[in-house]
């Protein structure tokens, strides 16, 4: 690991309560690793216990019935007289008591399509089935019959005319701009879906309680979304639904929504069967059913001048959002917010719209929209220092954003921006200069018979750190620091763990405030009946944001605390809590200072701060079959204040292996709108082998606006991985490759100039009925 | 049928059906839940164990064919307060994230330090390429084990 | 959790042999194969399996009069550890290598990749290319089965149901060369996406002498190229013999679109793949 901090920064063990003051250096308590993560022995000894692990004596199996169209509409459902269904049971749409509808923004997805009504997409929920053995399930499976009236269907979001959003954001006079510009350059970008791949599936178990009430244990990111949708769909109070996360074998915004579904359905069954229902999703159907990231199709037009000024943007973002609304509108906004990338630019255009087709809803993924815009706009600058022959290193010297420069919806950067630090430390890190001079003589000497080609490539990113525009204002979570009756410190929260290190974290900040070992303060369980609804945890918000809200309740419950001891509160607490008893400080999210944002106009300080990233990637390609190795990676990702330095390169190593992935093997193909890649045998990600040794540099500009000076890092380095990784193809190549995946097949067409594999994400029609 | 077998030492007779997998068998018969399943078809080795020593998915194995061998599990290594040497090195260098890999990876760096092969970063990422993690970019891992592999032969050099 | 069909597991390969005479029966070898089948989405699971694991008579590896012959149970990691296989066949240990990752190479075996049959079996065209004799045993003796015969047509063997593939021969005919390449998804667990093997003679007037050329994933089958043999037969490995071999070659093949790769692609790859082995042979 290296860490960037300034000169006279001392790391020092003292814990003190600290405001970083903008734009200053982190003066750096914490050590330079970190506490060993907390559940880490549980984990290691396959003691710590995830939803399948859950035993639940008499609990039933519970299995969907879902649509094998892409559009059509349900007529009914037969239940075969052969089969004795009394030893079964089903539930349908009828058997929902509330509102059926899983909704975050928009009620338009169904928990269950009723009979008569529209089926979306081909693994839609039609039905349910639970049996107290697996046997007997999957024969009730084979005797149920669904019929359906075919509609037509819609695969291509540029075909589309159902729209789930739009938006626009507009920052000078890009017409003027490109009347001035000397130079105008244009592309299109296209991306797939790519698939989470948590490596454990989703899963939920539902256990009925007396009274009608249902408690969920089960494998998510956010407890009080599965918390609301039960209260709405089964007509239950606060205190009727309760949600235990179990713990969760990774998510990556995969767990953000859809476990919502699967909660309903397990409650849906436990509450008819009586008993305990298990829905624990195989793979196949993980992957059939669950959410991807969104397909998109980018356009870009610069104008720049030849010394190298950019002068005007414009860039169209279309989105493909699959058959439901989902978290769509949000993803659109985080990535029309980020497509013209980290530069300063006096004239920008950018419009972005979601459109449906009848393929399975996308979702939150890791990066929430920005990783596709920001493929396409560092496409773009790599393309335009090659038609200006200026090195991409220079050319974002010259434009990246600075301290004082205002982004397209007028927010002016007024403190941590780290854009030039990281892309000056992962230069220096990769040698890029001295690498990239040295390949371009390579290429320049090849023969045509050559067989192997090596590249280096550069991509620089941004990412909005928390929710976008007024999102915590409306959340307004609550976090919670307890002293209880027996003396123990422990935090409340919502935020689960899914390998991120929630656990560790939390403790290790409230510690230092406190001056306790982090060892001696607990964690209470992501149980909706004990935490407080401290919001989701998605948006790289955890450490930032929530983390921030602990902070500052330590600082108040040691304020009490040693307000009646007049004592260290290391020194106190217990006998306090023998003489007084328990204390619980709740802190309440209260807006960043000076940010303010109109989610009408689009217009004001879209995230309170940003967090940059530099990654530089060298591959090596064959010529011969277009197979792409790549080797290494430096990432230089600025999440201001480094909590936990171990589980920030975690972050870092962890979303550049996912975003080489995306770059170069993840894909899905679909056929009548189904989902082609639904095994693990046919989806691939990146294994030990396909890995590049990836270089973590982690450089520090503390955010003021949070108290322990952090912005997150779980999306950041998911940004430029991608970008960087087809720029080195190119340098290798000499070929650009504008659709991702950058498959050994796409790359063999541009080096050949044969015909080129279709568009990533659109699906083929259903083959011809009747053919032979 | 009845099947009989070592579990990390212990005996153990299953009476179950000859094509029940491993996996099943453990997880659901002997309720050892730390070896999970991740695909069921071989890919992702999450279900790691080691059968006489061979690393093996645990998902492709029937147990029929485990008759008369030698399991060993995750279960078999360390415990939360004694972690044995590779777990250890896995906590210390972060080669866990949210550990549904972890017991499967583990059993493969298991029956790769046994062989005493090279310790070299190509040789791991070869002896773990069966077994997928979506979390750590496997930087971490590969270094916890080259850690774990150093400790092994500092401790067999050592005279007694 | 998967079906669980009947599974009989003899100790003795009459046993073997006459469970098969009674019965339609699913042989299970390493499993990795039927195990994946058993979860039944990838169609109707066997009614009834035969564990044919402890039959010691179909392991081993040894030299038999000018031939190596391996046992059907013969794993990837046995290939990879043999030095029969390492000092004969140095081919079969480096394709044996690509195939999964060490779960895999410990139960996989040679005899499974051949009698599942999928046209991306990855040792079936060092098979093909190697002019391998397959035995096949059942109740009333042995019968020998040339490779060409093996496969003929999608998913089929020649065994007869009442027949167990023994082990497989491969001939080792002096100054034979042997080359493999797969072309696969990713660097492990990885299915073929081009898949040859490349077998010739060389006399010393190097010039391409009895040709084997051998595919897969590009056909219903594992294939031979017979048209591109034709063009490299009695050539020296000069750049117009691979330009003329590579272009016969794509002229010859018709794969498939699937999942994993493209028609066009597969044709391509072959065709350059083909190409470089020549280059690399005429050192040009």
């Amino acid at each position: 690991m290296t860490r960037i901090l300034p000169p006279g920064t001392r790391e020092i063990g003292a814990p003190d309560a600290l405001v970083v003051p903008p734009g200053s250096a982190t003066p750096g308590r914490i050590g330079t690793r970190g506490p060993l993560r907390r559940e880490g022995p549980a984990k290691l000894t396959g003691r710590a216990q995830y939803a399948d692990d859950l035993i639940f004596p008499g609990a039933w199996y519970g299995a969907t019935i879902r649509s094998t169209e892409p559009h059509a509409t349900l007529l009914s459902l037969d239940l075969d007289d052969a089969f004795d269904w009394s030893q079964v049971v089903v539930v349908t749409a009828a058997d929902i008591p509330g509102d059926n509808v899983v909704s975050l923004i928009r009620d338009d997805q169904p928990i269950l399509v009723p009979v008569g009504g529209e089926i979306r997409h081909q693994a839609e929920a039609l039905c349910l089935i639970a049996a107290a053995d697996r046997e007997t399930l999957r024969a009730a499976k084979r005797h149920l019959r669904v019929l359906t009236q075919r509609l037509p269907a819609t695969f291509d979001p540029l075909e589309s005319t159902e729209e789930f959003s739009h938006l626009e954001v507009r920052q000078g006079d890009s017409d003027a701009g490109f009347a001035e510009a000397e130079l105008v350059i244009e592309g299109t970008y296209r991306v797939g879906h790519q698939e989470q791949l948590y490596i454990e599936n989703q899963a939920m178990i539902a256990i009925p309680q007396p009274g009608g009430g249902v408690t969920v244990h089960g494998s998510c990111q956010c407890p009080y979304y599965i918390h609301r949708a039960l209260k709405r769909a089964l007509q239950l109070t606060d205190a009727e639904a309760v949600v235990i996360q179990a713990e969760t074998g990774g998510g990556f915004g995969g767990k953000e929504e859809y476990p919502s579904m699967i909660a309903l359905h397990a409650a849906l069954l436990a509450r008819k069967v009586g008993k305990p229902v298990r829905m624990i999703y195989d793979r196949h159907e993980d992957l059939s059913a669950t959410t991807k990231r969104h397909p998109a199709v980018i356009h870009h037009r610069t104008g720049v001048m030849r010394d190298g000024r950019l002068v005007a943007q414009e860039i169209d973002v279309v989105m493909d959002g699959g058959a439901y609304c989902t978290l769509t509108p949000v993803v659109l906004s985080r990535g029309v917010l980020h497509a013209g990338g980290p530069y300063r630019c006096p004239n920008v255009r950018i419009k972005g719209r979601a459109m449906a087709t009848n393929t399975p809803p996308n979702g939150a993924f890791r990066g929430f929209g920005a990783p596709q815009t920001e493929f396409a706009a560092e496409m773009q600058v790599n393309r335009i220092a090659e038609a200006l022959a200026i090195s991409p290193l220079e050319l974002r010297r010259l434009w990246a954003y600075r301290e004082g420069d205002t982004t397209p919806t007028g927010q002016v950067l007024r403190e941590s921006v780290a854009a030039v630090d990281v892309l000056e430390a992962a230069a220096q890190a990769s040698d890029y200069a001295r690498h990239s001079e040295q390949t371009r003589r390579v290429r320049e000497a090849r023969q045509p018979s050559a067989r192997l080609a090596s590249g280096i490539g550069m991509a620089m990113g941004w990412h909005g750190a928390g929710f976008t525009g007024s999102g915590e204002v409306h959340i307004a979570g609550v976090a919670s620091v307890e002293l209880t009756d027996a003396g123990v410190v422990r935090v409340l929260s919502a935020q689960t763990e899914m390998g991120q290190g929630t656990k560790t974290i939390f403790p290790q900040l409230v510690a230092g405030e406190l001056g306790l070992e982090p060892e001696a303060v607990e964690t209470a369980p992501q149980d909706t009946s004990i935490v407080p609804d401290s919001g989701p945890t998605v948006a790289s918000r955890t450490t930032m944001v929530v983390g921030g809200l602990l902070v500052k309740a330590a600082r108040r419950l040691r304020a009490q605390v040693e307000a009646v001891t007049d004592r260290a509160f290391a020194e106190s607490y217990r006998d306090f809590a023998l003489e007084h008893g328990g204390l619980r400080v709740d802190e309440r999210f209260e807006p960043y200072p000076n940010v303010q944002f109109d989610d009408e106009t689009y217009r004001g300080d879209a995230y309170p701060a940003f967090g940059w990233a530099c990654a530089v990637a060298r591959v090596d390609v064959d010529l011969d079959t277009g197979e792409v190795t790549v080797r290494n990676v430096v990432s230089a990702d600025d999440a201001g204040r480094i909590v936990h330095p171990v589980l920030a390169e975690g972050q870092v190593e962890g979303g550049t292996l996912q975003a080489i992935g995306y770059a170069t093997i993840e894909e899905i193909k679909l056929v009548d709108g189904r989902y082609l890649n639904d095994r693990l045998a046919s989806y691939l990600i990146p294994t030990a082998l396909d890995a590049p040794r990836i270089e973590a540099i982690l450089v520090e500009k503390p955010f003021s606006g949070a108290p322990h000076g952090a912005k997150g890092i779980g999306e950041l380095p998911m940004d430029v991985g991608a970008p960087a990784v087809v720029a080195a193809i190119h340098d290798a190549t000499g070929v650009w490759i504008h659709d991702l995946p950058a498959t050994p097949e796409r790359i063999l067409s541009a080096l050949t100039g044969a015909p080129a594999p279709g568009a990533p994400g659109v699906s083929e029609p259903a083959p011809e009925r009747g053919a032979a | 049928m009845s099947y009989r077998f070592f579990v990390n030492g212990d005996p153990v007779e299953v009476e179950v059906p000859g094509m029940r997998r491993l996996l099943d068998v453990l997880r659901e018969d002997l309720a050892l839940t730390g070896t999970k399943e991740g695909c069921g078809e071989g890919e992702c080795g999450a279900c790691s164990v080691l059968v006489d020593g061979a690393v093996v998915d645990a998902c492709l194995v029937p147990i029929c064919q485990v008759d008369g061998t030698s399991i060993r599990t995750v279960e078999g290594l360390g415990t939360q307060e004694q972690l044995n040497d590779l777990q250890a090195a896995f906590l210390e260098t972060g080669g866990a994230q949210c550990g549904i890999c972890t017991p499967g990876m583990l059993m493969a760096a298991e029956a790769y330090l046994a062989t005493g092969g090279p310790t070299t970063d190509d040789a791991i990422r070869e002896a773990i390429a069966g077994n997928l993690c979506r979390c750590t970019g496997y930087t971490k891992i590969v270094e916890a084990i080259a850690q774990a592999a150093d400790r092994r032969r500092a401790a067999s050099n050592r005279p007694a | 959790m998967p079906v669980e069909p009947p599974v009989a597991s003899p100790r003795s390969l009459a046993e073997a042999y006459s469970l098969l005479a009674s019965d339609v029966y699913r042989p299970v070898a390493g499993g990795t194969d039927l195990l994946v089948q058993i979860t039944g989405e990838l169609g109707d699971p066997p009614e009834r399996v035969l564990d044919i694991w402890h039959l010691d008579e179909l392991r081993g590896i040894r030299m038999e009069s000018n031939a190596l012959v391996l046992g059907a149970l013969t794993t990837y990691a046995e290939m990879r550890r043999s030095p029969l296989v390492a000092e004969f066949l140095p081919a079969f240990a480096e394709a044996a290598a690509t195939i999964g990752a060490a779960q895999i190479q410990n139960r996989g075996t040679l005899g499974g990749n051949a009698m599942n049959a999928s046209p991306a079996g990855d040792m079936l065209p060092l098979l093909l290319a190697c002019d391998a004799q397959f035995v096949a045993g059942a109740a009333n003796g042995e019968r020998w089965i040339p490779v060409r015969e093996f496969w003929p047509s999608y998913r089929r063997t020649a065994l007869e149901p009442s027949e167990l593939l023994l082990r497989i021969s491969i001939p080792l005919p002096a100054d034979r060369q042997l080359r493999y390449r797969k072309v696969g998804t990713r660097r492990a667990q990885a299915i073929s996406k081009v898949v040859m093997a490349l077998a010739w003679h060389s006399d010393g007037d190097a010039l391409w002498r009895d040709v084997h050329l051998a595919l897969g994933s590009v056909a219903p089958t594992p294939i031979r190229a017979p048209a591109t043999e034709a063009v490299l037969e009695g050539a020296a490995s000069t750049e117009a013999t691979a330009d003329r071999a590579a272009s016969t070659l794509a002229g010859e093949l018709s794969p498939i679109d699937d999942v994993r790769s493209s028609a066009d692609y597969r044709r391509a790859v072959a065709a350059r793949v083909l190409h470089r082995l020549i280059r690399d042979e005429g050192g040009w």
